[in-house]
């Protein structure tokens, strides 16, 4: 059996409720709901350079940008009804947040997907270079955490 | 006072952002002002959902996917399986069910590119996530709970995203 050492509903349900989300996004507007999109997107309110300026990315930036918003939303809404109170705390060190972030920002745009635009609306696209992707990505996070658990970093 | 009407139909040139003239929100009003806000208020409901069920899933919580990385905890395949199913459902069914979305618009398809990007990419994406346990979207919802340590994961996340448009070859 697979180890659940926390359960295991929690992850399902959520997991649901995320799909819930990317499906009505779909069914609503068409529009397919990955998230690392608005990193670039939103550059193109204040970055005139070409690759900034393309239309893709002019024209989904507000779409954009309220989707994510909706997850500050959504998150909060969690919390008030969830959180007892205490906000949810994070021991990772800054400057791993903001180093692996800057790993995060600029493979996930070269790549043209994360977890959730490869790994959800690509995989659910039954798309091939999706499904590179992820095991690509999860082979290699898996490899670095578990590198960076052996340096005993957290 | 300024007539804004020309007998020139050329375009005016993109105004620097900050000017809310009238004729800017001219510009850039869709055809029906009225879907296009209906279609924001989709992606915010839509976002909502995805943003409840990352915290509910402790998706938000970088520990349990470091976790989950360290093969200690498997929850992560039930939370991105039981996403999978249900974008499926939607994406395969949406377009059966309804000539075109509910709010306008035309039923987009998921950019798929094969290319040496896609996989290097993909790698180092993956060297990022495993570090910090972050990704793109948790590292945004989890600011709703309170934690505010994250703003240095989308700080690195926004000129990770910055850097890769500044030395991208083609756009």
């Amino acid at each position: 059996m697979l180890p659940f050492p926390f359960g295991w509903p929690h992850y399902l349900l959520g997991g649901l409720c995320i799909g819930a989300g990317v499906a009505l996004l779909y069914a609503l507007t068409g529009l397919v709901g990955g998230m690392s999109s608005v990193y670039s997107s939103t550059w193109s309110f204040v970055v005139t350079r070409p690759f900034f300026q393309q239309t893709k990315l002019v024209d989904s930036r507000s779409w954009r940008l309220t989707y994510a918003a909706g997850l500050i939303v959504g998150a909060a809404a969690w919390w008030m009804l969830f959180g007892h109170g205490a906000r949810v705390t994070v021991a990772i060190p800054t400057w791993q947040l903001f180093v692996g972030g800057l790993l995060v920002g600029y493979g996930a745009r070269l790549s043209r997907g994360c977890t959730s635009g490869h790994g959800i609306c690509g995989l659910a696209s039954l798309r091939l270079p999706s499904l590179l992707a992820v095991v690509t990505f999860m082979a290699m996070a898996m490899l670095t955490a578990n590198v960076t658990a052996r340096l005993g970093w957290g | 006072m300024t007539t804004p009407i020309t007998s020139s139909t050329a375009a005016t040139p993109r105004a620097p952002s900050n000017t809310s003239s009238n004729a800017a929100r001219n510009a850039a009003a869709a055809p029906v002002p009225v879907r296009a806000s209906a279609r924001l208020l989709a992606a915010l409901i839509a976002g909502a959902l995805f943003g409840f069920g990352l915290s509910l899933s402790t998706m938000i919580r970088p520990s349990i996917v470091l976790g989950f990385l360290r093969f200690q905890d498997m929850g992560l395949m039930l939370v991105l399986g039981g996403a999978v199913v249900v974008t499926f459902i939607g994406y395969r069914f949406s377009p059966k069910l309804l000539t075109r979305p509910l709010f306008g618009g035309s039923f987009g398809q998921h950019e798929s590119i094969l290319d040496r990007a896609t996989i290097i990419g993909a790698a180092i994406f993956g060297i990022g996530w495993g570090i910090t346990g972050v990704c793109p979207g948790p590292a945004i919802a989890g600011l709703g709970a309170g934690s505010y340590e994250l703003l240095y994961a989308v700080a690195g996340i926004a000129l990770g995203a910055l850097t890769q448009g500044l030395t991208a070859r083609r756009s």
